[in-house]
């Protein structure tokens, strides 16, 4: 038994790469020692920026020998069996063994695969993982590199230690041959180190100042992190991601503390945060009241000679030019107002068929405007005094304002952030400039879902736009391809109105928001033209006319003019525009349809943890017309009670009984005339039921009294179960038979008020 | 100047300066950080070059960099190269931001194994103490869509700042790089403001003698970026590009790569401009950047076909 110890030794290896490449060399090197028939039970990676090392405790000196044998044909076969029984096991002819089986002779193949030593195995394993290993980004270098074959790594590989007990492993790849030695720490140690075995590896680059082990050096961050803010009266906000970054960037990390001018501090903490997170991965603190500090924490790689004060120094000016950039962009955007901020929103393409972006704000806010001004939807109605719709308006015209700003620029994740702060230093309400803030949001499930109403209604508006214009332009999502995020966004506006009780009516709005692109494609058109087509014509000198014939058609034009030889590239975006009017005549047919089943879907996944049944949420909204998704989720909960009680079990049979019958004789319809023939006791029973039962029903259901509708619907169950026991349908008196078949239409239909039962399932 | 931005200034000032001066010597200058570096690169064998006489936005498209990364030729070469970002302006009042700053630009080819020793003695060379200095290799690729061209490498952080560029390229124009060259550029400025522990681009001590960099280059950069933003006229400009693009085809069309390459730099360049005046919109830069790229891209081509190399 022996340890084995593998580095491989690069240049500086990607942080967010390290793990990964953990995983990965441990998954190959297992791999790798089994197809040798080799267990390697007890093994440990390691990474730092220069290295990947793994040692394997315990592997055994040599693989077992196998001695196995194999039947083959039997003597006299024709050549060509006997030679592939040979090929097949490894053995050649001669070696071939007659043996008698029940009086045949037959050919035997003989293996025995003597034992292997494992530091052979190990000489091919180590180039087969090298060559393998699976780096999401891979180059070539130097020399070797003048073939485009030469060895890919991450960054170039510049050594190999590879050492079973005490005993050096040899290989070779692409120039690098394995050895003993390995480096130290790039300042810290001048020259080689010589590795002795696996045990004493971690130990050694230890003292060069290389701790290999990451997890000791994320502990060193996190903790030591930790000291340096306590060590200054603060408090750290902890970061692993950020700890185990630094531990990848760093073989000695060093956390210091520093410092910068509190002047800083008007800007808003998220951008210090996110400008000292991600561009310099300092850690922040916090002071003992919980405010932001004025005060970092870097990581250092060394231990430098004097104790960090150069480090300090040079990492506080370059936050304070960083932060002095965000101040900068923090008064700047608020010289101007968020009103002509938005006006910039017209140079951003929001999507090539859909228009800028201040296009989608004009629909957007149209949108909500008219969200609030439906009845029974929840918000009252304008009255004097009222802010609410006032607020609405503006803060959907401003919501996407902030995308223009500088600091959103830098940083495009304090989108609607940046908006709501700039809103409530201009003196915007508290809900306007809230509004602003969220209206992203919910951004995922778990994600707490806005429930101030002004930012709930630009939310929903935001958000049914992209939908609407999406599958308007059919850019829905197809299978797993998603591109556009719609389904977050699908899932995001089941959310707002359910945490929110709001009362939409889906079709209405998507025919509204559909009048809206309809009107906004003429636009497009109108915008086409100004902005692309007429610099166009000038830099070509053209007439905007005969440019603008080259444009209508599909795909991609190219323009060649007399000799000129200059070919213009117009690009799907222009032949869109054109397609858009076409695109929304088509969609008023097929895909306003298609988009409400799209709720319907997301709405199964989405509540399928909260028990409730798919085919319920089917059932109702095979009906038609149930577009409102608070009254359909109400609905299918009331109707799951009932499916469940015995009452429910039996109405469903007798449903589908009736159903069968009807489908069967061909009788969907039927006219329910004034009976010419006395009905039979169970018959009259039912049409008396009927009777009293559908107006309940209608009314339960007008009065959205869902349960109170079943119970209606329940009072069915005794007359149908009858009829069917005592009356024959069929009877041969065609008359009986048209108004009995009348009578089960009729049930079903009443049926039907409350859910569409053929697509309950059992 | 304006107020707020003297003020910002003042406050990155506040800043603590820079302890480490263990000697009493004065820091490099300016002028004397590009002459250390044309000593220690000349020492290993570089030809140093002087700028090339062309605008362009970056050291990479200085055909000593770009055309000759191609082929399996070595070739080691040094030069600081003046680069213009026309939207980069701030008419003299950003003390971190220019249209016009210096590269020092090294290609090293085939990249040498010592590669980054060689970079870190460079360093040392210019008075940056790693023992007293965080000194950091950072992820960071490097993807030029104008020039069709990518590479993996570092950005290189001394106590935080980003101070250099470090690419392995691995395509150029389209082509693998056989064998691949090792780019380092150095952000001289960025550089010289720390090592001099200055805040304000135009503080720098230029030659040791009087001249700040701001004695050079203010007016300058005040009256570009009023030409870059609002007075180059846009219908010469869009002549232009058309110009050097109709003359890089002819050249391509005559198998002459090097004056074709230099017509591709000179669009790539008309292009910025255009930008700057705002008249390029959304859509069209797409396809301009696409009509560049073709440029940079065909004088690869017929570079590597002139000298009678295969892809």
């Amino acid at each position: 038994m022996a340890d084995f110890l593998l580095e491989l030794l690069s240049e500086e290896i990607p942080a967010r790469m390290q793990a990964k490449a953990r995983a990965d060399l441990e998954r190959l090197f297992v791999a790798q020692l089994s197809d040798a028939g080799l267990t390697a039970a007890n093994i440990t990676v390691y990474s730092t920026p220069r290295r990947l090392a793994l040692i394997a405790k315990d592997l055994p000196a040599q693989t077992e020998a196998i001695s196995d044998e194999a039947k083959g044909p039997p003597e006299g076969a024709p050549d060509q069996a006997v030679d592939g029984f040979c090929r097949k096991n490894g053995v050649t002819r001669d070696e071939l063994e007659v043996r008698d089986v029940k009086g045949r002779a037959i050919y035997f193949a003989v293996i025995n695969k003597p034992g292997r030593d494992t530091k052979d195995v190990l000489s091919e394993a180590i180039p087969a993982i090298i060559k393998a290993f699976p780096w999401p980004k891979s180059m070539r270098w130097g020399e070797a590199s003048l073939s485009t074959e030469s060895l890919r790594w991450v960054r170039p590989l510049s050594g190999i230690v590879a050492i079973l007990g005490d005993d050096l492993v040899q290989c070779e790849i692409d120039g690098v041959t394995s050895g003993f030695e390995t480096v130290g720490h790039r300042f810290h140690h001048d020259g080689v180190v010589t590795i002795g075995n696996a045990g004493d590896y971690a130990e050694k680059l230890r003292a060069c100042h290389v701790l290999v082990d990451h997890e000791e050096r994320e502990a060193i961050v996190r903790e030591g992190a930790a000291k340096a803010a306590s060590d200054g009266g603060l408090e750290l906000v902890a970061d692993e991601g950020l700890a185990i970054e630094n531990a990848g960037l760093t073989e000695w990390p060093v956390p210091l503390l520093g410092g910068f001018d509190p002047a800083f501090l008007d800007v808003p903490e998220e951008v210090i945060q996110l400008t000292a997170r991600v561009n310099q991965k300092y850690f922040i603190c916090r002071d003992k009241s919980g405010k932001l500090a004025p005060n970092f924490i870097c990581t250092a790689n060394i231990d430098a000679s004097d104790g960090g004060k150069a480090i300090v120094a040079g990492n506080e000016k370059v936050l304070a030019a960083r932060l002095s950039d965000a101040k900068f962009f923090w008064e700047l955007d608020q010289k101007t107002a968020l009103e002509d901020h938005a006006k910039k929103l017209s140079n951003i393409v929001f999507h090539e068929k859909l228009g800028t972006v201040a296009d989608k704000v004009e629909r957007v806010a149209k949108l909500a405007e008219w969200l609030v001004s439906l009845e029974g939807n929840g918000f009252d109605q304008p009255s004097p005094g009222d802010t609410f719709h006032g607020e609405v308006s503006e803060a959907a015209r401003l919501c996407k304002a902030d995308l223009v700003t500088e600091m959103v620029g830098e940083f495009p994740d304090l989108q609607g952030l940046m908006g709501g702060y700039y809103a409530e230093k201009q003196g915007k309400s508290k809900a306007v400039a809230n509004a602003i803030r969220n209206h992203y949001k919910p951004v995922g499930q778990g994600d707490k879902v806005p429930t101030d109403p002004v930012t709930v209604v630009v939310s929903l508006a935001d958000k049914l736009d992209t939908l609407v214009g999406f599958f308007a332009t059919d850019m829905g999502p197809t299978g797993s391809k998603d591109p556009f995020a719609l389904r977050r966004q699908a899932l995001a506006v089941a959310e707002l109105c359910f945490e929110n009780h709001i009362r939409l009516p889906l079709m209405d709005m998507i025919n509204f928001a559909i009048l809206d692109l309809d009107s906004h494609a003429d636009q497009l058109r109108e915008k086409f033209n100004q902005h692309c087509l007429v610099p166009m014509a000038k830099s070509l000198d053209m007439n905007v006319s005969d440019l603008e014939a080259f444009t209508k058609g599909d795909g991609v034009y190219i323009l060649r003019k007399d000799n000129n030889e200059v070919s213009i590239l117009a690009n799907d975006w222009l032949a869109g525009i054109f397609r858009v009017k076409d695109d929304l005549h088509e969609f008023k047919a097929k895909r306003g349809a298609s988009l409400l089943d799209y709720f319907a879907e997301r709405l199964k996944v989405q509540q399928r943890e909260a028990g409730v049944r798919h085919d319920l949420i089917d059932a109702v909204f095979a009906l038609g017309g149930e577009d409102d998704l608070v009254r359909l989720l109400a609905r299918v909960k009331a109707l799951q009670a009932f499916v469940e009680t015995s009452d429910g079990e039996n109405l469903l049979a007798g449903y589908k009984r009736a159903s069968n019958i009807l489908k069967k004789e061909n009788a969907e319809q039927g006219d329910a005339k004034t009976l010419s023939y006395t009905p039979e006791k169970a018959e009259k029973a039912l049409i008396e039921a009927l009777d009293a039962a559908q107006p309940d029903v209608t009314a339960a259901i007008e009065a959205e009294e869902f349960e109170k509708a079943m119970v209606a619907l329940a009072a069915l169950r005794v007359p149908i179960d009858e009829f069917f026991e005592e009356v024959t349908v069929n009877d041969n008196d065609e008359e009986k038979r048209t108004a009995r078949l009348a009578l089960l239409a009729r049930f079903r239909a009443a049926v039907h008020q409350v859910a569409d039962f053929s697509k309950i399932e059992g | 100047m304006s107020q707020s931005v003297i003020d910002l200034i003042a406050l990155a000032k506040k800043a603590p300066t820079l302890p480490d001066r263990q000697s009493s010597e004065k820091p490099l200058s300016f002028q004397q950080i590009i002459l250390k570096l044309h000593d220690y690169w000349s020492d290993q064998g570089c030809a140093i070059l002087q700028p090339y006489d062309m605008e362009m936005g970056a050291g990479t498209f200085h055909p000593a960099t770009t055309l000759r990364a191609l082929g399996p030729d070595p070739w080691n070469a040094a030069f600081a190269q003046p680069c213009r970002r026309p939207t980069d302006g701030r008419y003299g009042e950003n003390p971190n931001r220019l249209q016009h700053y210096y590269q020092y630009q090294v290609v090293l080819k085939p990249s040498p194994p010592n590669i980054q020793q060689l970079y870190l003695d460079s360093l040392v060379a210019i008075g940056i103490d790693p023992m007293l200095h965080d000194i950091r290799f950072v992820e960071d690729d490097w993807e030029s869509p104008t020039l069709g061209a990518w590479g993996l490498g570092w950005e290189v952080w001394c106590d935080g700042m980003e101070v250099t560029q470090f690419t392995y390229f691995q395509q150029m124009g389209g082509f693998d790089c056989k064998p691949v060259a090792g780019e380092l550029t150095y952000g001289l400025e960025r550089l010289a403001m720390y090592i001099q522990g200055v805040d304000s681009v135009y503080d720098l001590d230029y030659n040791g003698a009087g001249v700040s960099y701001g004695d050079i280059f203010l007016e300058n950069e005040k009256q570009m970026s009023e030409w870059n933003f609002e007075v180059a006229d846009t219908d010469t400009l869009f002549e232009a590009f058309r110009m050097a693009t109709k003359e890089c085809e002819q050249c391509l069309d005559k198998k002459l790569p090097l004056p074709a390459y230099e017509q591709a730099i000179k669009a790539s360049h008309v292009f910025n401009l255009l930008q700057a005046r705002g008249v390029i919109s959304v859509q069209e830069r797409a396809s301009y950047m696409g009509q560049v790229r073709d440029l940079a891209k065909g004088s690869c081509e017929v570079y590597m076909a002139k000298n009678g190399w295969t892809a």
